[in-house]
């Protein structure tokens, strides 16, 4: 107790009801949980379509695009929230276009992308300049809060989040066959590039919700680095699937938690969290062919002896 | 682009087509039994404007093997296309399976040219397989224990045993070797029970043994499943006594009929329309020599071997 009131927060009991009795207590925990499951969710689904599809680069743009859009609306006097979702699915458009035009991943469409990489989020600093109000720099719009999450905001989360999902199942299947094997699924009559139009769209939406969480630049550790660790982990889409959706849901709780018992950024736990699970799996998949590497030869050696 | 074939997505609704005996054929596809499988009269195609080859004919019936020979550039794999309707014939008639290309594209197992995976692919081969029995239907499956799935599962461990990949179907397919990438995507072309194969250079790098086992595993199915197949090939040594016929495309035209019949030095002489030699090597193995290159490619990169002939390229149709 006396390490409590020293401490002047909240202290870890180790009784782990009473800790998350105590936590829940506060709507505004209630609420990043809330917030913070149903990004996990969605992104971790999403994803893994990003890491099937290589399509880090495309998501990464999204995300960055993000931080102006949500700077831009609030220097506008709009909810931050709408920012990140109209400016996120109107560059998700226009990649997609672009990549139209371009025949699909040329280098064209990459030096397009990375001028407008750079100039956008120098846009979005000069937002933050204007607006001089309660936002205090772009700090929480590039690595994340979970401070301050609104009901409404988490009404908006989930509806969003819903159709993404929704959406994703509908053509989860056919986008799996673009995805591994474009032209054979286009062989078969699947739309290869209306489902790679759709997908940008979803991404766009996703890559949204999720900035509200971990803030722009720290998209990935709930989009790519869970569904990387899923995809080192199994080779069947299923379970990967669940797995990344598992693998962000735990690095998002436990995020949550740290951040609220220790006074650091919520950004640095989630990544870290996901980041420590993705190095456990990759270490254990290469010590795994190690040890099957050179315990083969002692084993023929045996059969032959 | 536009894919004319995803009109023709009819058997999308089922999942697992029946085996196909003559009495379980559905009323629509109960024409003449020698119905041929391909049809083409005095077809011709235009790519960006430039005819590439015309006055086609061929016929092809069921359970036939069929390559498709011819100098580089010469617009083999576009007779594949043509065949799926990916490309309109600019001239003459084509039916596929009785129909318009494109429209019966899923009775077609089709593997394109010169596909691999690699090693950061994490997706079993058994999954490769499965996306061509359904991957092209729309929504998740969410109840796995159903009869339609059971009967969707036995399929492909079916396929999989029929192409000799069961020891290695069930790893990441990134982690297989060339030919055993191309005995899965083999697999996944028939998990449907396709009445015509279109193989776009299936044996292209693969080393001598694999050729010759993939080729062997090809015409077991054709001859076996009574599947028709149509191969693109550069090198007709591999697949020259499975061959029912061949198509050779050459200079604009082309020649069809029995290897025995095509692969001569008069008709090829014909086709070129300038001398060119078939020699039979005591093994049974074909080199043709004195070929010209094909027209506009590759003429200043091979100027220098012209005079050779592409006896000593290994690139050319029965080289």
């Amino acid at each position: 107790m006396l390490l409590a009131e020293t401490a002047a927060g909240p202290a870890w009991s180790w009784n782990l009801i009473t800790d998350v009795q105590e936590m829940w207590s506060f709507p505004f925990m209630v609420n990043a949980f809330r917030a913070g499951t149903i990004v996990a969710v969605v992104s971790a689904a999403m994803g893994y379509f990003v890491v099937l599809r290589r399509q880090t680069f495309a998501a990464h743009t999204l995300s960055t695009v993000a931080f102006p859009g949500a700077a831009g609306a609030v220097l506008l006097g709009i909810s931050a929230v709408y920012g990140y979702f109209t400016v996120c699915v109107a560059a998700a458009v226009v990649i997609a276009a672009v990549g139209w035009r371009g025949g699909g991943g040329g280098a064209d469409e990459a030096a397009l992308t990375g001028t407008v990489q750079a100039f956008l989020p120098a846009c979005g600093f000069l937002f933050i300049a204007l607006y001089k109000g309660l936002l205090g720099g772009p700090q929480s719009l590039l690595f994340g809060t979970f401070l301050g999450i609104t009901t409404s905001q988490v009404t908006v989360l989930l509806g969003v989040g819903a159709a993404v999902l929704a959406a994703l199942a509908l053509i989860g299947r056919p986008l799996l066959f673009a995805s591994v094997d474009p032209q054979v699924a286009a062989g078969r009559g699947v739309p290869v590039r209306a489902l790679s139009v759709t997908f940008l769209v979803l991404l766009g939406a996703a890559t949204a919700e999720a900035s509200q969480i971990t803030g722009t630049l720290l998209v990935f550790a709930l989009m790519v680095i869970p569904a990387a660790t899923a995809q080192t982990t199994t080779g069947r889409p299923g379970t990967g699937l669940a797995l990344a959706v598992f693998l962000a849901l735990a690095a998002t709780w436990l995020g949550l938690t740290t951040a609220y018992y220790w006074p650091y950024p919520l950004g640095f736990f989630v990544t870290s969290y996901a980041f420590a699970g993705y190095l456990l799996v990759r270490s254990g998949r290469t010590l795994h062919t190690w040890l099957s590497r050179t315990r083969a030869p002692l084993l023929y050696k045996e059969a032959t002896a | 682009m536009l894919h004319p074939m995803a009109k023709a997505r009819t058997a999308a609704e089922g999942t697992v087509p029946p085996p196909r005996a003559p009495a379980s054929e559905p009323p629509a596809a109960l024409t003449v039994a020698d119905d041929p499988v391909i049809a083409l009269r005095g077809a011709a195609v235009r790519v960006a404007g430039r005819a590439l080859w015309s006055g086609v004919d061929l016929c092809i019936g069921a359970g036939e093997f069929v390559a498709v020979l011819g100098p580089n550039g010469v617009g083999k794999s576009t007779m594949i296309k043509v065949l799926l309707g990916m490309l309109p014939a600019a001239d003459g008639e084509v039916r596929v399976l009785g129909a318009r290309p494109g429209q019966a594209n899923h009775r077609i197992g089709y593997l394109p040219q010169r596909r691999s995976f690699d090693p950061s692919m994490r997706i079993r081969g058994v999954d490769v397989v499965r996306l061509g029995l359904d991957g092209d239907r729309w929504g998740i499956p969410l109840w796995p224990f159903g009869a339609r799935r059971r009967a969707a599962r036995r399929r492909i461990e079916e396929v999989i045993e029929l192409v000799g990949a069961s020891t290695y179907a069930y790893r990441p397919i990134g982690t297989c070797s060339g030919g055993e990438q191309q005995r899965l995507l083999i697999a996944q072309a028939l998990v449907r029970r396709p009445e015509l194969l279109l193989l776009d250079e299936p044996l292209d790098s693969l080393d001598l043994p694999n050729q010759s086992a993939v080729t062997a595993l090809i015409s077991r199915i054709c001859h076996q499943e009574n599947v028709a197949v149509v191969m693109v090939a550069h090198d007709v040594n591999p697949i020259l006594h499975h061959l029912d016929r061949v198509l050779y495309l050459a200079e604009g035209g082309a020649a069809s009929g029995t290897p025995e019949e095509v692969i001569t030095s008069p008709t090829l002489t014909r086709l070129y329309g300038t001398p060119v030699e078939v020699l039979r090597t005591s093994a049974g193995r074909l080199a043709v020599i004195g070929q010209p290159e094909a027209p506009a490619l590759h003429t200043d990169r091979h100027a220098d071997r012209h005079a050779v002939g592409p006896a000593a390229g290994g690139d050319h149709a029965a080289g």
